[in-house]
């Protein structure tokens, strides 16, 4: 219960300062719309073209934005911010919890704008039918994108390289979902299986989870 | 009848601390009981701060052995007993952008406290009037006073306190005072550690560290 509520809470705080900063909305959001932009006027209005790599720019942008707005909250821990936490008995896997969670709303919001912003102008093939397996597995990228970094986050407070170390991290390790979330986006629109990559979508994400959780209170205390 | 002993909540024996090769503190020995309001005056970089923060267990030492609240120094033992200690920082642990009233609430959601207390103690700090101010706005002697509400709030056994005093008018110094006693009478004790000795003139037991070691005023 103290888990939860304390994850709740830091969830909570992270999203209020999100929406009174607006880093996410008024800043990443638009720069990413702008970068849909830049195909559409190098090639001209070669709609066809569009349409068959409006998925595979979407989730190019989905990763590259999307890490910003992942690795953004735990960039802006400072020491005191940590030495609260840890003073007042925050449990760690309850602030990994609460920055995933948040994480995960601000990239679900980002990632729907962008889709939004990609079917305008791209015009994927995309049905009706479609939409709750895709939402599903925007949901569960999103969730995965937002563990991994803040999981980034943990391993590099504290050194002076830490952002560029985070990227490092989430980089490579963020290849499974963004490998599960396209596939099962082209399976939709293919209607081909999708079973095996929404597992793998899945899978990645408890894993992450339960990697985070675990690491969360020897991280803190290997900072001592 | 026969009186139990009364436990230090703060044993070190022989302590030292060392970091990237440089030796911040040395053979520190150290007993704070109950009821002591220890004060540590020394000039910048002396290890005042990297005492404070041993203290508070968010570091750990390489050489020597201790107990803080009974917890055995460098064991996972130390993070059960965090949130009986309090700390004023130089630097505000405060969220920036949320108000003065939301950062207490933070607070007290995260740590199960009744948050009916928080406007009670803001008031008693001065800071009624200026509830929903974001802390971002505030002055720094207004953040200072927010931190003392925090601590009031919480009501730790084990007040650490940075350089609290540095910079605030009369009342303000008159709160973190207040706050002292408050700590002290139900048994806790204090440490502070300040630049200027004036500012530890209340202290039951003065120290004075110099190049990381600790040594009677």
């Amino acid at each position: 219960m103290k888990l939860l509520r304390q994850a709740r809470e830091v969830a909570r705080v992270d999203l209020v300062v999100e929406g009174r900063v607006g880093e996410t909305l008024r800043v990443i959001v638009p720069f990413a719309v702008a970068a849909l932009l830049v195909l559409p006027l190098a090639q001209g209005p070669n709609l066809a073209l569009l349409r068959q790599v409006g998925a595979a720019v979407f989730w190019t942008l989905a990763v590259l934005f999307g890490m910003q707005i992942a690795l953004r909250q735990s960039a802006n821990d400072t020491d005191a911010r940590r030495d609260f936490y840890a003073l007042s008995g925050v449990d760690p896997a309850a602030r990994f919890l609460g920055r995933t969670v948040s994480g995960t709303i601000l990239l679900t919001v980002f990632l729907a704008v962008l889709f939004l912003a990609t079917l305008a102008l791209y015009d994927p093939p995309v049905a009706g039918g479609d939409l709750p397996a895709l939402v599903l597995a925007v949901v569960l990228f999103a969730y995965g994108l937002a563990a991994l970094a803040t999981l980034a986050g943990e391993v590099s407070a504290g050194l002076r390289s830490r952002g560029a170390l985070a990227s490092l991290i989430v980089a490579p390790l963020s290849l499974p979902l963004v490998l599960g979330a396209a596939q099962t986006a082209a399976g939709i629109g293919r209607d081909a299986g999708i079973l095996s990559w929404s597992l793998l979508l899945l899978a990645t994400d408890i894993a992450l989870t339960v990697v985070g959780i675990a690491v969360a209170g020897p991280l803190e205390e290997a900072r001592t | 009848m026969r009186l139990a002993a009364v436990q230090p909540l703060v044993v070190f024996e022989g302590i030292g601390v060392t970091r990237d090769g440089n030796a911040l503190l040395t053979d520190v020995d150290l007993e704070v009981a109950p009821g002591d309001v220890v004060g540590v005056s020394g000039p910048n970089g002396s290890g005042k701060t990297t005492l404070l923060r041993l203290v508070a267990t968010l570091i750990r030492p390489n050489r020597g052995s201790g107990t803080v609240l009974g917890a055995r120094m460098g064991t996972a033992e130390t993070f059960g007993i965090r949130e009986r200690i309090g700390l004023i920082g130089h630097e505000p642990a405060l969220v920036p952008e949320l108000t003065v009233f939301e950062n207490l609430d933070h607070i007290a959601r995260l740590g199960g406290l009744d948050r009916t207390r928080v406007m009670p103690v803001l008031e008693t700090v001065g800071l009624g009037g200026a509830a929903h101010r974001r802390v971002r706005a505030a002055s720094r002697g207004m953040q200072r006073r927010v931190e003392i509400a925090h601590m009031l709030l919480r009501q730790p056994e084990l007040l650490l306190l940075d350089e609290a005093a540095s910079g605030l008018d009369a009342d303000a110094s008159g709160l973190i005072d207040a706050l002292t006693r408050r700590v002290t009478s139900s048994g806790g004790a204090v440490v502070t550690v300040s630049h200027d000795p004036a500012h530890l003139d209340g202290c039951t037991r003065q120290l004075r560290i110099s190049a990381g070691r600790l040594a009677l005023r």
